[in-house]
């Protein structure tokens, strides 16, 4: 067991060193095969004011004119160890992981997304456990009552919640509940509050995002709730359950859900990991200032620095959550052996 | 037995003030409405079994056994199937009874071995745990008591090392193991009534014998009612006291396990005799399998529901396929017990019995 964990922590960082191999190639490779000199590179970092000396200068310090492994050799030794940026008026140090430093503000990558990320973090506990509850609440019932007047509404509403964007839920609901005269009972959209000040109005302020998180995502996890749980209930240890005379609800809860658990904890894990990531619609929606608003105004901006520091984030968050998810998978269902 | 001498066709006789059988079933009738059709899994099948005795109910996959046993625990009262007739046990009426009452029953009175262990266990929880919930949902005892319980169980069955076992989880077991974890956690409750539903067919021969000899064992200790649910005669043959042989959901012959093996009457009686390999026959011959396949049970066929794999349909004179025969008292039993549901007439049935069938059983 412990040494399944270290060796799937020692792959967690592997492939953390790939995902940055191809981020970095995809910001300073591809714009080199598209045409781009060390000089339109640096450009991005001394401003628009700059003579071409200055450029020329900039690109000989940021290292533009090094071979490529060298540079991202840099760039990685940045995210370990830290790094020195030499702007010519003065050498900054960039404490580790040094992910770099907008273009657009000068201030570093890292304490900026340290900022963002208990947002982001907010937003998806909140919303996982509503769609938890919700989602598979519902599928059960579903299964349960198959055919029944519940299940097809259920069903109908749940293929609704897949197929709506966000971005009209979220400014549906933004209109109907915080806007709109008689039932705006919750916080306008942006007005985060974080959980440290004041929790009610953290929660005040996040139950409209949540659930509109939640919706999109409850719709997946009922149906894949209600097709296990058709599966499981026609098992034959549903049977047995039932003729030791155990009530129904046991026999529905204990032995008909158990058994239908594990893709459902899968697919849990791997979408609270990628949400981690920042939730790019609905932060976008209700403007609230996480990850995902964060890397949607970098992308904007061409802020490269930025939009990298979220890519590897939300790796580090996926190659987690995968972990994670692996280990339950032993705690849900005994019969599988970590080695 | 007079109770199961009822034409099958005869409308369930109202309870009256006499004492009933510990298990009786009277003209019971289960009936699954379907897109295709009314499946008539059991059609009027009546049967009386006492504590301490063991009925052997055998037919082919589809005569409606399972569906039988699955009745009697009131399995099928969620509404989908079509229950009538009569379940008598020990003094109380269970097709009648509320879901939840016999409910309650359920694990505790009468309790189920199911075939195939592998997948009738929940594979998520410990051996252990199963049998700790059965016993403590009819027993109010902390979990360390139960626990004692199923490890006491446990060495009853005959599983070594009982008390390290019992955190092991069912894929963890061999076959025979866990067919013996199946039989604790039937027992974990003492029920009075035990069915057995095809026991060992999941099951190699050698740990087949000695399931057969653990059940046996426990019947006697408990003095437990025991129904086997089988389609192997060699399993009836070890176990039964009376033998219930059913087709297209009905029964079409009753009697002691003598009457059946030595006496039978019913043509698919003979077939299932003659299908049965058997150690004492030269190897050469061939099993003589039953010629057809069971019947739909939806469509069943109209008169003797065997009438289309019958070779002696026409020996009934157009009887055989037009009318449904009663189950009647055959020849060949002392007390009127043995019951036959044939067309055939009685000297027939033993002539050929004696002259064409015993023969060819008996050829070594």
């Amino acid at each position: 067991m412990v040494t399944y964990i270290i060796r799937r922590l020692i792959w967690g960082v592997v492939m953390l060193a790939i995902v940055s191999m191809i981020t970095f190639a995809i910001f300073f490779l591809v714009p080199r095969l598209a045409g781009a000199t060390s000089e339109s590179l640096a450009s991005r970092y001394v401003g628009r004011t700059a003579t071409a000396e200055q450029v020329t200068l900039a690109a000989e310090k940021l290292g533009f004119n090094d071979p490529l492994i060298v540079q991202y050799g840099r760039f990685a030794k940045g995210i370990v160890a830290g790094a020195d940026y030499d702007y010519g008026p003065g050498v900054e140090r960039c404490p580790a992981p040094c992910l770099g430093y907008s273009f657009l503000t000068r201030l570093p990558v890292w304490p900026d997304l340290l900022n963002r990320i208990p947002v982001t973090m907010s937003l998806a506990a909140g919303a996982a456990i509503i769609w938890l509850l919700s989602g598979v609440g519902t599928g059960v019932i579903s299964a349960l009552r198959r055919g029944s007047f519940f299940d097809r509404a259920a069903m109908s509403v749940a293929l609704a919640g897949v197929s709506l964007p966000i971005f009209f839920t979220g400014i549906v609901s933004l209109v109907l509940f915080s806007y709109g005269r008689p039932l705006a009972i919750t916080a306008p959209g942006g007005s985060y509050t974080p959980i440290n000040e004041n929790p009610a109005m953290w929660a005040y302020s996040l139950i409209l995002p949540w659930i509109t998180l939640a919706f999109l995502y409850a719709a997946g996890y009922a149906r894949l709730t209600r097709s296990g749980m058709l599966e499981t209930m026609n098992e034959d240890y549903i049977r047995t359950a039932r003729a030791k005379g155990l009530p129904e609800r046991v026999v529905v809860v204990k032995h008909g859900l158990r058994g239908a658990l594990t893709p459902i904890v899968t697919i849990f894990g791997l979408d609270v990991g990628l949400l981690m990531g920042g939730a790019v619609l609905t932060e976008s929606t209700f403007s609230l200032p996480g990850l995902g608003k964060y890397s949607i105004d970098a992308i904007v901006n061409q802020d490269l620095p930025k939009v990298m520091g979220v890519v590897l984030v939300t790796a580090f968050f996926v190659v987690l959550a995968n972990l994670l998810v692996d280990l339950l998978y032993a705690v849900v269902d005994p019969r599988v052996r970590l080695s | 037995m007079t109770g199961s001498a009822r034409p099958a066709g005869g409308a369930p006789v109202p309870s009256d003030e006499r004492r009933h059988g510990f298990l009786e079933l009277r003209d019971l009738r289960i009936h699954f409405p379907t897109d295709d059709g009314l499946v008539r899994s059991v059609d009027g099948l009546s049967f009386t079994l006492e504590r301490g005795r063991t009925l052997g109910i055998v037919g082919e996959s589809g005569s409606g056994k399972s569906v039988t046993s699955l009745g009697i625990l009131g399995l099928h009262k969620d509404g989908r199937a079509r229950i009538s007739g009569e379940i008598w046990l020990d003094g109380e009426e269970l097709v009648s009874a509320s879901a939840e009452h016999v409910r309650t029953l359920r694990g505790k009175k009468m309790a189920m071995i199911f075939q195939d262990p592998l997948s009738a266990m929940h594979p998520y929880y410990t051996v252990g745990a199963q049998i700790i919930e059965a016993y403590r949902i009819h027993h109010q005892v902390s979990k360390a008591v139960a626990r004692k319980h199923a490890v006491d169980l446990l060495g009853r069955v005959g599983i070594p090392q009982p008390d390290r076992r019992v955190d092991s989880y069912p894929h963890e077991f061999s076959g025979g193991m866990r067919q013996r974890a199946m039989i604790a956690m039937a027992l974990s409750c003492d029920p009075e009534l035990l069915i057995a539903d095809e026991p060992t067919t999941a099951l190699d021969v050698t740990v087949q014998a000695q399931i057969l000899d653990l059940m046996r064992d426990l019947q006697q200790e408990f003095d437990s009612a025991l129904i086997v649910i089988t389609h192997d005669l060699g399993v009836v043959a070890e176990l039964s006291d009376d033998i219930l042989v059913m087709y297209g959901g009905k029964c079409v012959e009753y009697g002691t396990a003598e009457d059946i093996f030595d006496r039978p009457e019913h043509p698919y009686t003979w077939g299932l005799l003659g299908s049965m390999p058997r150690l004492d026959r030269e190897r050469t011959e061939r099993l003589l399998p039953i010629k057809g396949s069971p019947p739909s049970l939806i469509n069943v066929p109209s008169g003797c529901a065997f009438h289309p794999r019958c070779g002696y349909e026409p020996r009934t004179g157009g009887l055989g396929s037009t009318e449904v025969p009663e189950l009647a008292a055959a020849d060949g039993g002392h007390d009127g017990g043995h019951l036959v549901r044939c067309h055939l007439p009685r000297e027939e049935r033993r002539a050929i019995w004696e002259n064409e069938i015993k023969p060819t059983l008996e050829s070594a």
